[in-house]
């Protein structure tokens, strides 16, 4: 059984101009100890998909399908329970820091509180606690660390404190919201590496939630592309990048400017889906170099890995004419 | 020929001390420390660093809306500093600059049309309005935008629709430089490579010379014929795109190609080596010596006396004293 297990999730949130969803039918887990990345642009539901788990949708957002941690469905749940999760099974750590972080407060008492607040330890034990965890998150002169304000710490340095807070009640699971996204990229590379290490010496498993492939490729071991709200391609990272099978997940990986490569980059054509007018069928047909008969209207079934009317045989085809170096 | 020269560019801003009294002399932050570069007519030039290494400052300098505080800023061999009121005119109109957000770069009162015709307004006041908007149609169509959408708002167009307006117009007086600062950073990767694709073919066809700033290593190789790598202010690395980042001989450049996420799983774990520790420090108290002797995976005590100069390295200029020898990237 998966740690975590998304089913059919759907988020609707109620506007003005009419309900938009920006959540349709997306499917996913997490196993104990095991990571699974969520990519999508902007406007893709990833974002959504994960305050759904935890409960922490915009006051006019509606989500509907069930979400399955350990078994149990927290889906709306009361929130004293969700509160007891978001604080002692799943932590969370945000894109920006410093809007996560009170900056009238010593970095040490907000660590503590946590403690407190959940653990019921005494001050002093969760002040020493506070201390061990930013030393396990490699903030250099921890003790000294914790009587200073979150201004007077870098970003990086900040992400870190995050992250320390997060894993202070020992969660089962990590959910990254584009940790590393304000970050530079010196930056980034070195908190990656200490997500990786955590993971192991925790035992944690990781929901990450971002927009570049580029870090998704040595983080996590499942992947799972969304876009318009909806799921295209999953499963082992592997194998999606090796052999992408949806004509996005495709665009996107010949889209991505790489380090090692040359020559112009293969754009997507056009702009990204208008969610307040969605299609009934395909998202991504506006876009999508195979697209044909059905896909404006019907809408392609996942069919354990993807969700596309095109023939396999096609997208590799298509795969091959974007990155022709690839298939050599 | 030589387009753009920067001799010895420095610029540096008070920053008054907390608790000083006002008649103590503030302390300075050195944005741009001792930068010598050329750009020539038609080459794009590519600026890396992260934030801090004042690579927007050095583009404000190039533009002149900041002055230098010590060298000098050389437009076709004249100092900025120096020119004719009706040169420095010319110069504002031949070179433009293109920036990171574009929503919030353009005036949400504003048809995308009259913000493009802008720049013309001013430095063509003659040209009548069936000119204007002629030359606005052209130059969108140019950057792939109907001309048909040039009474439309700035919110009615997607992110990427709007940096097409800002580079529209940034082309409507036919400069001979521009200037983008970091122009995708704020897009969505598909939408990225569209306006990096776009830029590339429009310098190339205009003749037009590009300083393209970015934080990310790997847009910028895709755009550029030359590098610079800056940190702290600093040039760190200069040279030809391709040997820059194949064999860096900058500790630096090499900390920031590592870094820079390749898609590709099976690498994914191996790159982690070259990881530079810790961050960039304060300005405000730059290290002694080499600035980035104090993340350096290879600093040694002698780093700490001067700062280095460029010197050339194989097929790059490097300002380090123990540049990487070997051509050990692969």
């Amino acid at each position: 059984m998966p740690l975590l297990e998304i089913d059919d999730l759907a988020v609707t949130f109620a506007t003005p101009g009419g309900d938009v969803r920006a959540v349709d039918g997306v499917s996913l887990s997490v196993d104990e100890g095991g990571a699974t990345a969520v990519v999508g642009e902007s406007g893709s539901g990833k974002s959504q998909t994960a305050f759904s788990v935890l409960g922490l949708l915009a006051k006019n957002g509606r989500a509907t399908g069930a979400v399955r941690w350990d078994g149990e469905d927290i889906l709306n749940a009361p929130d004293r329970r969700l509160r007891t999760l978001r604080g002692e099974e799943i932590g969370i750590i945000f894109q920006d820091p410093m809007t996560s972080l009170n900056p009238f407060m010593r970095v040490g008492s907000q660590l503590a509180e946590a403690l407190t607040e959940h653990r019921g330890v005494s001050r002093r034990e969760a002040e020493r606690e506070a201390g061990r965890m930013l030393d396990a998150v490699r903030i250099p002169d921890a003790k000294a660390r914790l009587r200073q304000y979150p201004h007077e710490f870098s970003g990086g340095m900040r992400q870190r404190v995050m992250i320390a807070m997060a894993l202070l009640n020992r969660p089962r699971l990590l959910i990254a919201d584009e940790p590393t996204t304000a970050l530079d990229v010196t930056v980034q590379a070195q908190i990656m590496e200490l997500l990786a290490d955590l993971r192991r010496e925790f035992g944690m498993a990781l929901l990450l939630i971002t927009h570049d492939l580029g870090i998704v490729a040595g983080a996590c071991e499942e992947t799972v592309v969304m876009y318009g709200g909806r799921v295209m391609e999953k499963g082992p990272t592997a194998d999606l990048f090796a052999a992408p099978t949806h004509p996005y997940t495709v665009g996107l990986l010949a889209a991505v400017p790489r380090i090692d490569g040359d020559g112009d980059l293969a754009a997507i054509p056009g702009d990204p889906p208008d969610m307040s007018r969605p299609l009934p069928g395909c998202p991504f047909t506006p876009r999508c170099p195979l697209a044909h008969a059905p896909c404006p209207t019907v809408r392609p079934p996942m069919d354990g890995r993807r969700a596309c009317h095109a023939p396999v045989p096609d997208v590799r085809a298509l795969a091959a004419r974007l990155a022709p170096e690839a298939a050599e | 020929m030589t387009l753009l020269r920067l001799e010895d560019l420095s610029v540096t801003f008070p920053v008054a001390r907390r608790g000083a009294w006002p008649w103590e002399a503030p302390d300075l932050l050195r944005a741009v420390t001792d930068v010598s570069l050329e750009v020539a007519a038609g080459e794009t030039l590519g600026l890396v660093g992260e934030s801090g290494s004042g690579k927007s400052t050095l583009a404000r300098a190039v533009i002149g809306t900041i002055p230098a505080s010590s060298g000098r800023v050389l437009w076709e061999g004249q100092d900025l500093a120096a020119l004719s009121a009706g040169r420095r005119r010319r110069h504002r109109a031949e070179v433009q600059m293109v920036f990171q957000d574009p929503l919030a770069a353009l005036n949400p009162r504003m048809t995308v049309g009259r913000a493009i015709a802008e720049p013309l307004q001013t430095h063509e006041p003659d040209a009548s309005r069936d000119e204007r908007r002629r030359r606005v149609g052209e130059v969108m169509e140019k950057v792939g935008l109907s001309p048909k959408l040039m009474d439309r708002y700035p919110h009615e167009f997607s992110g990427g629709q709007c940096q097409r307006v800002g580079i529209a117009r940034a082309l409507v007086l036919n400069p001979r430089l521009i200037v983008a600062d970091e122009p995708v950073s704020a897009l969505d990767v598909s939408v990225q490579a569209q306006v990096v694709n776009l830029m590339k073919r429009l310098v190339k066809d205009m003749g037009i010379s590009l300083i393209f700033i970015a934080h990310d290593l790997s847009v910028v190789r895709n755009v550029s014929d030359r590098i610079a790598v800056m940190y702290l202010g600093r040039l760190m690395e200069v040279g030809p795109a391709r040997p820059l980042i194949a064999a860096p001989a900058h500790p630096y450049t090499r900390a920031l190609v590592e870094a820079v996420p390749v898609p590709d799983p099976a690498r994914g774990a191996v790159r982690a080596a070259g990881l530079v520790e810790g961050d960039i420090p304060s300005p405000l108290s730059p290290p002694s010596g080499c600035v980035f002797r104090t993340r350096c995976p290879r600093a040694r005590p002698d780093c700490a006396d001067a700062p280095p100069a460029l010197r050339p390295v194989r097929e790059t200029e490097a300002a380090c004293i123990h540049p990487i020898a070997e051509a050990a990237h692969a």
